[in-house]
């Protein structure tokens, strides 16, 4: 301790020392652990690090990890495409934002008994329903409701499996080969045990789109 | 397999984890505050913080130094995010605004990680990696160390020092946190966890819309989120989000790191006790509260317990695909059962009675097993509280590891229990009242109470977890709760740092016949229900105004 600041009064003392135990740390784990582990990172695994970019022959076309929306500019589903969950991340201020905005992650928040929710739910259930041709009962959960991130990438292989005879007439494709594709396209639970099973929906797309 | 089959391996898998990090981390958190030995890079860092690490203080100067440097953090916190605009890497973002710059301080700074911004669309990164992610260090060490000397209370005998503050901290923080907390967060960008510098860039997606890769310092904040028990996301959506949490296999990961330390320092306090069958006594109870909420959530969330849950065929609003119902249960419980708050899928969407559990697991007070150090002092002084209820059944004077239990420590161990009650119930009851502020509530009905009541639980546990419906970037509600975790989480600190003068003061009594064993069925039977009937006294009629009117409707 100098001998200028060891005069002054105790509380001064202690506080000018929590001050420079802070920038310490802040020196140490705000800079330097974020910096190596960034290095680190960079160096072992570029890819993870930068986004999970996905290419559609050159052109990077997203990521893996963020969903992202498969609609007209009026914001309605396009039947071509295998169509992602229903999504809260919608940018406010712009109108039938279709949502999948990573500017705006998030949730619906509502709650399990509210009837803005409940009504929701059976709306988004007879619009799958009409626009798969298929019957209510079978659209599946995740199909009509919002995910927690407003970005989740993933479907069942349910409601993937749903969308198969709709996607294959748009196209003009066999159901059966879009049906295998989907197969080919889930992925089971890390070790057997982790998580669901479920369906990437812009890989399956764009491998969709290569099929012929 | 069945869901419901690989949800209790996943769980168990967690559990073989979390018992293999049992004994090595707790051995080596004794170690860590045991040693007389400095290292050479910490007699550096003791230079220039200008403090004599040789030196053991005595409780007031302990906890003086604690609440300096806590003081100095929310100030220097505060000024970082004013003062965003003018500093590298803000994105463009303006500076934080005042009420909220507040809020966000307090909020780090207590390990609570409320927040009332959206990370995505208000802080830097440099404010998130150099100020925000500091305290994630900062306050994990502090409720580390305020265990710690508490332990050194019962430890020691006929002393007034428990420790020195500065060097348990910068302990905490270069042996404990940064080397785990990298080590995991290159585990973490191996599964997919974005790590860059990246200002976002746009990509015109497969359909042909606009969209706005983001990217950040993501990884090593997301690390020391969980191992710290901070819980505050780099995103809006925290864990649900797939660059904070892009797998089943990095959930797993998260849940692990959020529970490893709380759950291994009972064996650090059986050791520097010299008992470890106490740490065992202590494991128990707080193991029987995990997997009973663990058990509880997953059962309301699996089944058709909610409108939405019937409507939709399923408990999926608010949560991913990939870590569906298990993963996502798995992760509320432990979170809500931590202080960490950071949430993997919308906690204002779980069902009635789930996230009336989400509920309870706060209001126990953070012990199963609790924030870093937090959740043990919180254990320890109910185990206090305990040990005075057995001893007025019998009519002898309590003893707990061998010190007297006398007037001073039970008014410190009932002052800490009254805190956050009164708190939650409070600032409730005022936010109810206050017409203006019903204005934020999202969800009607007895939800909307909910809501308001999870915000209050959350906030006076430093939690930090949220029904997110609740509009929370208001004065009223930045200052309120502001205000709130600043007091849940010191006032507290002071009780513990006082009883662990006390205690240490005392002469140890050597056990006798009429002593009552804290390591066995018996012990571990009260404290449970010590915890439990405290609990149910203390929250039973706002819980059934809120998650229980609306279940059973």
């Amino acid at each position: 301790m100098s001998v200028m600041t060891s005069r002054w009064p105790g509380v001064v003392r202690q506080h000018l020392a929590a001050l420079r135990a802070l920038l310490v740390l802040t020196v140490l784990t705000g800079v330097l652990y974020p910096l190596v582990v960034m290095g680190i990172g960079q160096m072992l695994f570029p890819d993870q690090a930068n986004g999970s970019l996905v290419r559609n022959g050159e052109q990077v076309v997203g990521s893996s990890l963020l969903g992202q929306a498969f609609v007209d500019a009026q914001g309605n589903p396009l039947p071509q495409w295998f169509q992602p969950r229903p999504s809260a991340a919608t940018d406010p201020s712009v109108k039938n934002d279709p949502g999948c905005n990573p500017l705006f992650s998030g949730a619906s928040n509502l709650g399990p008994s509210n009837p803005v929710l409940l009504k929701s739910i059976q709306d988004r259930r007879a619009a799958v329903a009409a626009f798969d041709g298929v019957p209510a009962a079978s659209v599946p959960p995740d199909a009509v409701t919002a995910s927690g991130s407003g970005l989740d990438p993933d479907i069942s292989p349910a409601y993937a499996d749903e969308q198969v005879n709709r996607v294959a007439r748009a196209r003009g494709l066999d159901p059966a080969a879009v049906r295998a594709l989907v197969a080919a396209h889930v992925q089971g639970r890390p070790l057997g045990i982790l998580g669901q099973p479920r369906v990437n929906v812009l890989t399956l797309n764009i491998a969709v789109a290569h099929l012929h | 397999m069945s869901t419901a089959e690989a949800g209790w391996l996943q769980a168990g898998l967690l559990v073989s984890a979390l018992a293999l990090a049992y004994r090595p981390l707790g051995d080596y958190l004794a170690h860590i505050f045991t040693t007389t030995r400095h290292w050479r890079v910490e007699r550096g860092i003791y230079r220039l913080i200008g403090v004599d690490a040789d030196a053991d203080q005595r409780w007031p100067t302990y906890l003086r130094s604690l609440l300096a440097f806590s003081v100095v953090s929310v100030l220097l916190l505060y000024g970082f995010q004013r003062l965003q605009a003018h500093l590298l890497l803000s994105l463009g973002f303006p500076g934080v605004k005042a009420d909220q710059a507040f809020n966000t301080a307090a909020s780090f700074v207590t390990n609570t990680n409320w927040q009332s911004y959206s990370g995505e669309s208000t802080m830097g990164h440099l404010v998130q990696m150099a100020g925000l992610a500091v305290q994630n260090f900062g306050s994990a060490a502090v409720g580390v160390v305020a265990v710690i000397a508490l332990i050194r209370g019962f430890a020691r005998s006929q002393t007034d020092r428990v420790g020195n503050f500065w060097v348990d901290l910068v302990r905490t923080v270069c042996r404990l946190l940064v080397p785990i907390a990298a080590v995991f967060a290159v585990v973490l960008i191996a599964g997919g966890v974005v790590d860059n510098f990246s200002a976002g860039h746009a990509v015109t997606t497969l359909a042909g819309q606009h969209q706005v890769i983001t990217g950040g310092p993501v990884a090593s904040q997301e690390a020391i989120k969980e191992l710290g028990t901070n819980g505050g996301g780099f995103y809006n959506a925290n864990s649900a989000h797939p660059f904070e949490n892009p797998n089943p296999f990095t959930n797993l990961v998260e849940i692990f790191l959020l529970l490893v330390i709380s759950f291994a320092l009972p064996r650090a306090f059986g050791r520097m006790v010299g008992d470890n069958r106490q740490g065992y006594a202590v494991l128990t109870v707080m193991a029987i509260l995990w997997a009973g909420s663990v058990a509880g959530i997953s059962f309301f969330e699996s089944g058709y317990h909610s409108g939405a849950a019937l409507a939709a065929g399923g408990s999926l609003e608010g949560k991913e695909v990939r870590f569906g119902i298990p993963a996502s249960t798995l992760f509320s419980a432990s979170t809500t059962l931590t202080s960490t708050g950071a949430v993997n899928n919308a906690h204002d969407s779980l069902s009635p009675f789930g996230g009336g559990i989400a509920m309870v697991n706060m209001m126990l007070g953070e012990i199963a097993p609790g924030g870093t150090g937090s959740g043990l002092y919180g254990i320890l002084v109910l185990a206090v509280v305990t040990v005075f209820v057995a001893g007025l059944m019998v009519g002898r004077t309590p003893e707990y590891l061998s010190k007297k239990l006398r007037a001073p420590e039970i008014k410190l161990a009932s002052l800490y229990i009254l805190t956050t009650p009164a708190l939650v119930l409070i600032g409730t009851g005022l936010a109810i009242a206050l017409s203006g502020e019903q204005a934020s509530i999202l969800n009607p009905g007895p939800h909307g109470l909910s809501e308001v009541l999870y915000a209050f639980t959350s906030a006076s546990n430093n939690n930090g977890s949220a029904f997110a419906g609740l509009s929370v970037n208001t004065v009223w509600y930045n200052g309120v709760l502001g205000v709130v975790m600043l007091l849940s989480r010191f006032v507290p600190m002071i009780f513990v740092l006082g009883l662990a003068g006390s205690l240490a003061s005392q002469r140890a009594v050597p056990a006798s016949a009429g002593t009552l064993p804290t390591h066995r069925p018996l012990f571990i039977g009260m404290l449970l229900g010590v915890v439990l009937i405290v609990v149910a006294l203390t929250y039973f009629p706002a819980e059934a105004l809120g998650p229980l009117a609306e279940g059973l409707h």
